[in-house]
């Protein structure tokens, strides 16, 4: 994949063409999900986008680099606090500026969200720095620690509504921002860049130090800092998911953000298959529409979930796609193959 | 003062369960190079099986009457508890772990997470979720020693973890599945070379640890009055993070850290806030995996290529 390296203007206008198109397809679809779809199918679909998201992103440390998070939770938590609160402070300053309407909520709640993936991004570099010197399992039991106290902080903070939650300063809650159209907006950049990193030089040295370490670092890979980078990035996404996923209901708790939820994100790239960014998507989705099918099972379904877990460890550890991505050619050769 | 020898008393009592905690996970890092997750639910298990057996063996009818429970029937729920977590631990082993002991490290990590939320699971299902008042197989009795309030209960803790404690150490350094023990730790492929039989000393580990883990559980259900099927979750992680202050993989390491972080954790809820006892454990892992990954007694390994 050489990408050129000037864009002639009838590139940008493509680029342009089609990003426009993109758009307004998502958000026509999204028209066609609201009239079509009563609210209960709509909420599984907003969560498939948000699990695409949270998936896509943790894939990128986890499955990419092959370094593993499992606190992954905390940075989710860390977004969606922050896109909530900023939100809430926003509000009356946009509309002051610009009146109520669909586009004072976009801005608002855009712009929420970058503050959240930014400081889901610092809180990521904060706990990269130190712990990305580690290996392995050791890297995996200190993130748990700071998703831990990530957790316990918001649980102790008064301003934020401590193990109550943050509902806002409107006793209706937090407004309910997140419409299908700018989840998939975000589901699209967020697969985006995260697939223009694993594609890219610096996505090669990602893999070379999945794969081995050591002679990554002989070859003059800059390790710690790629490792370092790529977990700010995958924080950050992890903390735009969390914002979407805060204006979906009325209030966030530090409860929704505890250990399981870490799982639940590993659980889906797994699925799909550790390094695939399309095995995450399905993964993602997956576990939407799993968990909401076997709800009907009450206790039973986080038994069957963690059994599905074991199962899928011994018996296909390397998920649905392994570290292949989805394509056309992928089907191209197995038809050429027979 | 006597207000902090009164935490440390206490701290002291709670380390000493995260250590019989820790040492199952050390024994099992050390062996295997796995964070055996689901020995947080072996704990949760052992303190159920040891409320169950209490329960068959009439402790309910003894407190109406006000008659205490028998000292032997009490080591009978201890070793009960005991035997069938030991059970569980191998059946775990054998049934999850073993398959996959061969794949890249990443997969028996996931596999253990599994198995740890399956048992949860598992454990809500069966248990219910309520929390239980356990019953009191010791009955506790208060005296106080100038200004400090000690307990039977605190006391029995510190003889218990003590004795269970040099049984393992005699285990360990003094018998030929110790002696296995050691030398698959220290190499499993050349163990297997010199004749040890591999299998059956992780079986060993695993069932050794898992009965040390229930012997925690049944102790933490005295001293905390009540259990529930998560009990394990977060008492396990602490537990793990003394094994691992201590130096993951080392015995003495895991006693160490275990009444280290009991210790913390007693002080910090009694000088600063309840609501951080939780977490200055992660506190102190973080540092200390920064400062020093090996552990206060580890040894630091060198990676070969």
């Amino acid at each position: 994949m050489a990408a050129p390296d000037r864009l002639t203007t009838k590139d940008w206008l493509i680029r342009v063409a089609i990003s426009t198109a993109v758009v307004a397809g998502i958000w026509g679809i999204g028209q066609g999900v609201q009239v079509g779809l009563i609210e209960y199918v709509q909420r599984i679909v907003l969560l498939c986008g948000i699990n695409i998201i949270l998936a896509v992103g943790l894939n990128l440390i986890n499955g990419t680099t092959g370094q593993f998070s499992i606190g992954h939770a905390g940075f989710m938590a860390v977004g969606a606090y922050a896109t909530a609160f900023c939100g809430v402070k926003l509000a009356p300053a946009v509309t002051a500026a610009l009146g109520t309407g669909a586009i004072a909520d976009g801005v608002v709640f855009n712009a929420a969200l970058l503050v959240g993936a930014l400081l889901a991004g610092v809180a990521g570099l904060a706990v990269g720095v130190p712990s990305l010197r580690l290996k392995g399992d050791y890297l995996a039991i200190v993130t748990l620690g700071f998703g831990e106290i990530i957790r316990l902080l918001f649980n102790n903070t008064k301003a934020l509504g401590s193990a109550t939650g943050y509902f806002g300063d409107n006793p209706a809650g937090l407004p309910p921002y997140t419409s299908f159209f700018w989840v998939y907006v975000w589901v699209v950049v967020v697969v985006l860049i995260v697939r223009n990193i694993t594609f890219s030089q610096s996505g090669r040295s990602l893999i070379a130090i999945r794969e081995d370490e050591i002679a990554a670092e002989a070859m003059a890979t800059p390790t710690t800092r790629l490792k370092v980078t790529a977990f700010t990035v995958s924080a950050a996404t992890a903390g735009i998911a969390g914002g979407l996923f805060a204006h979906m209901q009325s209030g966030i708790r530090p409860e929704d953000f505890k250990f399981e939820k870490s799982i639940d994100m590993i659980v889906m790239i797994i699925i799909g298959g550790l390094g695939s960014i399309s095995g995450a998507v399905i993964g993602g989705i997956f576990l939407a529409v799993t968990l909401e099918l076997m709800r009907d099972l009450q206790e039973y379904r986080l038994v069957l979930y963690a059994l599905l877990l074991v199962v899928i460890m011994i018996v296909r550890p390397e998920g649905l796609l392994g570290t292949r991505e989805l394509s056309p050619s992928m089907f191209k050769k197995k038809a050429g193959a027979k | 003062m006597s207000q902090f020898l009164q935490q440390v008393i206490n701290g002291l009592s709670l380390g000493s369960i995260y250590a019989l905690i820790a040492l199952g996970y050390t024994m099992v890092y050390g062996i295997l190079k796995l964070i055996n997750f689901a020995h947080s639910e072996v704990f949760m298990v052992g303190a159920y099986t040891g409320f169950y057996t209490a329960g068959a063996l009439g402790i309910e009818g003894m407190e109406q009457r006000g008659a205490a429970f028998p000292l032997y029937l009490a080591l009978v729920v201890l070793m009960v508890a005991m035997g069938a977590s030991a059970l569980l631990g191998v059946l775990i082993e054998r049934l999850a772990y073993r398959p996959v002991r061969s794949a890249p490290r990443l997969t028996p990590l996931i596999t253990a997470i599994g198995v740890s939320l399956l048992l949860q699971n598992l454990g809500m299902l069966v248990f219910t979720p309520n929390p239980r008042r356990y019953p009191p197989i010791i009955k506790e009795v208060r005296f106080e020693l100038g200004g400090v309030i000690v307990t039977n209960v605190k006391l029995t803790i510190f003889v218990v973890t003590l004795a269970l404690m040099l049984g393992l150490w005699y285990l360990v350094q003094r018998t030929w599945t110790g002696r296995a023990m050691r030398a698959v730790s220290v190499n499993l492929d050349a163990a297997k070379l010199m004749g040890i039989d591999t299998g059956r000393t992780i079986s060993a580990t695993f069932a050794i640890g898992s009965a040390l883990a229930a012997a925690g559980g049944i102790l933490f259900g005295l001293d905390q009055i009540t259990i529930n099927p998560l009990m394990g979750t977060l008492t396990g992680l602490k537990a793990f993070v003394a094994a691992v202050l201590g130096g993951i993989g080392n015995i003495p390491g895991a006693v160490v850290g275990g009444l280290l972080i009991g210790l913390a954790e007693q002080l910090v809820a009694g000088y600063v806030s309840p609501d951080y006892r939780d977490a200055i454990t992660f506190v102190i892992l973080i540092v200390i995996l920064i400062l020093r990954p090996e552990g206060i007694l580890g040894v630091v390994r060198q990676e070969k290529v």
